[in-house]
């Protein structure tokens, strides 16, 4: 128990000072998940919402498939894009593996599901609302889209944040096809659990506390913008 | 069932028509909600849809806009189909976009193509016209419920439609508001509009409607004049309906 108790105070102190390495790692890791996202939205975002509008057959057999892919293993990812990225595989060329590039691809394979399920199910709702409406005005199927995702903005927040809470926690995938290399693809995660296995516990507790805290104050941020703007404008 | 056409109305719209029902069908549950519909509508006025609950109204409105298809027959418009913006559509309980109402409106606008530059010019008239300056960045789904049907109605407006379908659209304002909707849909027939009222307010068919279609399970049963109708309505149902009674 002494030797945790001096972790902490160490972890701690780590923090306080702003330790270098500490905040590379945090730097990095920042910049592979909060990339990772944004792709994630920008693929997800319009695919979920042209699910919700359209209708075609198999359409049931995607919206299925596509959630089931939020459960998607993240050691499973990793190894697919580590073979797709790998020399010998067919983007080999391009020499992405164990490049912050390649973490972020394999988190924005295994974010971009969440969003597209969880914008299906919130701009299906809303189109059911506002369908007579937009065909009436002779709206066409990407302005419908565009419309739909619009009124839903603070909505998808909480799609955001699925997958953003997603990314920040995953370590499989970034440890295949990152390397946890130092100073290179080293993020929080895997930093953790590397210092972990050294018996190293005053970064990984560092490294954990920060992880934590920033994971719950992203997430407060962009629940209380949500609600503000919700409450204050468009209810 | 009786089907009972008021001569002078008859000649009235054998003239011109302007909208065309034929033998229209429209069932689901292997229930006919509209069952061999067919009507004429002349070319300018109000026609007021009316019928007890069930009657097929405001489904009707719909297979006129387009926003479903028959199972049987057609609806035929003197020059063809409208454009999108030559028709415009009102419901009983308005949808509003999640937006401030000057961007309600300009959802619109810019969803018919108007240009951004001419956009602003419009969009004070239109609010002027709905009088709706003082509310125009607040958002739209939080005004009342008589404010909103006026955004609603304003924005059916926007374009200057040719055909102008309102679906029950004052049927839980209080008299202010229900007058407001009224001198919109007064000011939208003298700018020219084919106006199609469902509604179950007989004061504001009188006040509003020329010609009355009383529908009564799916079909039409009697048409004629909003004056003729008020005074000798010739159908059985038309007459239980007028008095109060429920009809089954």
């Amino acid at each position: 128990m002494q030797d945790f108790g001096a972790a902490f105070v160490e972890a701690f102190a780590l923090i306080v000072n702003f330790d270098a390495q500490l905040a590379e790692i945090i730097g990095l890791s920042l910049r592979v998940t909060l990339s990772a996202v944004v792709i994630a939205c920008v693929i997800g975002l319009p695919l979920g919402a042209l699910l919700a509008v359209t209708r075609f057959p198999g359409r049931g057999l995607v919206v299925a498939v596509i959630s089931g892919l939020m459960g998607l293993p993240p050691v499973v990812v990793g190894l697919g894009v580590y073979l797709l990225l790998s020399s010998a595989g067919p983007l080999g060329v391009l020499q992405l593996l164990y490049t912050p590039t390649a973490m972020i691809i394999a988190q924005a394979i295994l974010v971009t599901p969440i969003v597209a399920a969880l914008t299906r199910q919130v701009i299906d709702d809303l189109h059911i609302e506002y369908d007579e409406l937009l065909r009436s005005l002779g709206s066409s199927r990407m302005e419908t889209v565009a419309t739909l995702l619009w009124d839903a903005r603070y909505s998808l927040l909480t799609a955001a944040l699925a997958g953003l809470g997603r990314a920040f926690a995953e370590v499989g995938a970034v440890m295949i096809v990152g390397g946890n290399i130092n100073h290179v693809t080293r993020v929080m995660t895997t930093a953790i659990a590397l210092e972990t296995s050294k018996g190293a516990l005053a970064l990984a507790l560092g490294l954990g506390i920060i992880l934590v805290c920033l994971s719950v104050l992203i997430n407060a941020g962009l629940m209380g913008l949500r609600r503000t703007a919700e409450r204050m404008a468009y209810a | 069932m009786p089907e009972v056409l008021a001569m002078d109305f008859a000649e009235e719209i054998e003239t011109e028509p302007a909208i065309v029902l034929e033998d229209l069908v429209f069932a689901r549950g292997g229930r006919r909600l509209v069952d061999r519909l067919s009507m004429t509508l002349g070319p300018a006025g109000v026609t007021a849809l009316m019928g007890p609950n069930g009657a097929g109204k405001s489904l009707t409105l719909r297979l006129i806009a387009g926003l479903i298809e028959p199972d049987r027959g057609q609806v035929r418009f003197a020059g063809g189909d409208p454009a999108p913006q030559e028709m415009a559509l009102v419901f009983q309980k308005p949808v509003l976009l999640r937006r401030s109402v000057r961007a309600n409106l300009d959802h619109a606008l810019k969803t018919y193509g108007v240009p951004r530059r001419e956009r602003a010019g419009r969009l004070a008239e239109l609010l002027a016209l709905g009088q709706l300056e003082s509310l125009a960045e607040r958002p739209a789904r939080v005004l009342s419920g008589g404010e909103q049907q006026r955004v609603a109605m304003v924005r059916a407006l926007v374009a200057g439609p040719r055909y102008l379908l309102l679906d029950e659209p004052t049927v839980s304002l209080d008299p202010q508001a229900t007058a407001a909707i009224e001198a919109l849909v007064s000011r939208a027939v003298a700018d020219g509009a084919r106006v199609i009222l469902v509604t179950h307010d007989r004061g504001q068919a009188q006040r509003l409607a020329d010609d009355i279609r009383f529908l009564h399970k799916g079909r039409l049963v009697e048409a004629a004049s909003a004056a003729r109708f008020f005074r000798a309505p010739q159908s059985a149902e038309a007459r239980a309906y007028l008095a109060g009674e429920l009809l089954l």
